[in-house]
């Protein structure tokens, strides 16, 4: 059985004009099918406006079809039945991190999510020592929030997610207001809850660095799924990504410039030991290892100053 | 600017008073300040103060830290004594122009003071040794019997804890502002009181757009996080009344039997 199934979703915001009244509608997602499979790491790739965070608010049924059907788990989002199960199935962690955390202490805010569904005393305490070891903030579990760092609040939030023992979590810009230490943090966070809980991660983003290790992407644009699958496949075509206003990592960029500067290189160069082998005439990894792996996302989660600051002005925009 | 306000704002350490049944810090703060408004001697203040410089103590709190928090009420402290000082009526000790300062008043003003500066102490020995969670989740408990009139008990503590939680917050928000409209040419300096009025305008208006937009996200986050109301759900941190809560409610009894009979001795 599929995780999350989407078939033929369609999602109209109502435009409203200044006395309130209905003026129209806006359609943010229009007619997306896609399917995600238990265990999988998937990104979701757009630029602003795309339809992304829409998107994900469906996933969790914070907002329910225009037309055609969402199913987590085999429920279908439009069963009032089914709310509050889905909800805590598809846990949703938010972009300002800031807005998504409850209480005054770090652990009482994770304990809210299990305090909500009815956990048991000692069952929430429990899982909340978990979760809380699983982001690596056991040690700060006493501490207020506003004394902790951006990355560390996101981490905060993805336990509380996380301790209401959720099949499936989706970080809907989680490291948009992060700055790159914070970010690399929230991602290999995700990353572990991947690998070692099996935990199905939809992460919704527009840095493109940290969809490298994706097992499947997705990019939006108006709405629709413009492209689809592994990264190798969607970062080399650079020049269909541009067009889509995406950029695509840093090595690979310079790994299609080389190219077309006429360096006999491979199309699909992700990290920079990929292209260091392929200058150097050796043949690029392409059986990976789960070490390789590794290597490779903190190898490509180093960030280029340069681009981290046009990062962040397009992140700055998407606030409002 | 706003670093000062400790007021509503959790000390993190470990301590007697700290580990306290919060219904009893909050009836016992009560307690403190009832008895603060019974006792009228100078005895009795001074029974007041050993108190709260007992609970200070046992607090763990620096008193640098608590003391910063007057700061705020400096300026409401000033008038009140000022007031006193020359309004009262009586035996006049020091004259100056038409100000007259009377014997009566010099004791009212400073029994004043007193009074004020340790409503705000003792008032803040309960935020900084108490979580807002553990202060709401103890409202919440001595509320209960409101149930019954349907008075929504858990959505008044629940608003109650978010509202505090976002305090610092705002404040830091304000702040960001206020250098953003200053780096634009905005005068909060000016000490003409119009002028000071019309500035506060390009500060508030942001500042509740960004309040509402934080609401409706927090509002988003919680509704993700399947939170549905009061009914069904489980405590991580249920009250429970341990040996040493009996035997503070113990001392406040003496405490309170105390401040009632210096009244009724002095």
């Amino acid at each position: 059985m599929s995780m999350i199934k989407i078939q033929k979703l369609i999602h109209d915001y109502i435009k409203r004009d200044d006395e309130g009244n209905a003026a129209g509608t806006v359609r943010a997602i229009d007619g997306v099918n896609l399917e995600v499979k238990p265990g999988q790491f998937i990104a979701v790739l757009g630029h602003n406006g795309s339809g992304k965070s829409t998107l994900a608010k469906h996933l969790n049924a914070l907002l329910f079809p225009t037309e055609g059907t969402v199913w987590v788990d085999g429920m279908d989002t439009k069963d009032g039945a089914n709310l509050w199960e889905i909800r805590r199935e598809a846990g949703m962690v938010f972009q300002n991190p800031d807005n998504q955390i409850i209480a005054q202490v770090v652990e009482e805010d994770v304990g809210f999510g299990p305090e909500n569904i009815g956990v048991p005393t000692e069952e929430i305490w429990k899982r909340v020592e978990e979760s809380l070891k699983a982001v690596g903030m056991l040690e700060h579990r006493k501490k207020s929030p506003n004394r902790l760092s951006g990355g560390q609040k996101q981490r905060v939030s993805i336990a509380g997610v996380i301790a209401m023992e959720p099949k499936c979590i989706i970080l809907d810009e989680p490291t948009a207001m992060l700055d790159p230490n914070g970010r690399k943090e929230v991602i290999k966070a995700a990353m572990k809850l991947n690998r070692e809980k099996g935990i199905t991660v939809i992460l919704i983003t527009h840095y493109m660095e940290e969809a490298i290790d994706a097992d499947l992407i997705f990019v939006m644009d108006k709405g629709e799924i413009a492209m689809q699958g592994t990264p190798r496949e969607i970062f080399s075509q650079v020049k269909r990504m541009k067009e889509l206003q995406l950029d695509v990592p840093q090595v690979t960029l310079l790994a299609y410039e080389l190219r077309k500067a006429g360096l006999h290189l491979p199309a699909s160069i992700l990290t920079k030991e990929e292209l260091v082998d392929a200058l150097l005439g050796s043949e690029p990894g392409n059986s990976e290892t789960p070490e390789s792996r590794e290597q490779k996302s903190d190898a490509s989660g180093e960030p280029d100053t340069e681009a981290d600051k046009k990062e962040e002005e397009a992140g700055n925009g998407n606030q409002g | 600017m706003f670093d000062s306000i400790t007021l509503g704002q959790y000390y993190q350490t470990d301590s007697a008073l700290h580990r306290l049944d919060p219904r009893v810090k909050l009836v016992g703060t009560f307690a403190y300040l009832i008895a603060l408004f019974v006792v009228d001697s100078w005895v009795g203040y001074l029974l007041v103060a050993l108190f709260l410089a007992a609970m200070i103590r046992l607090s763990n709190v620096p008193f640098r830290y608590i003391v910063r928090g007057m700061k705020t009420i400096l300026f409401l402290l000033l008038i009140t004594v000022c007031f006193n000082l020359f309004l009262t009526p009586g035996e006049v000790i020091w004259q100056f122009g038409f100000l007259k300062m009377s014997r009566e008043g010099l004791s009212f003003a400073i029994k004043m003071a007193l009074r004020l500066s340790l409503l705000i102490l003792g008032s803040s020995i309960m935020t900084l040794t108490t979580t807002p969670t553990q202060l709401t989740d103890a409202l919440e408990s001595l509320m209960r019997p409101l149930k019954k009139i349907h008075v929504p008990v858990h959505e008044i503590s629940m608003m109650m804890s978010i509202a505090l939680r976002f305090i610092p917050i705002l404040m830091e928000e304000t702040d960001k502002i206020m250098k953003a409209q200053i780096a634009r040419g905005a005068d909060f300096e000016s000490r003409n009181l119009v002028k000071k009025i019309k500035s506060l305008v390009p500060l508030l208006v942001p500042l509740f757009i960004s309040a509402f937009r934080r609401a409706n996200d927090l509002a988003m986050a919680m509704e993700a996080r399947c939170y549905r109301g009061g009914e069904g759900r489980t405590k991580m941190k249920p009250l429970v009344y341990q040996g040493r809560d009996r035997v503070a409610y113990g001392v406040l009894l003496l405490y309170f039997a105390a401040c009632i009979a210096t009244r009724v001795i002095f």
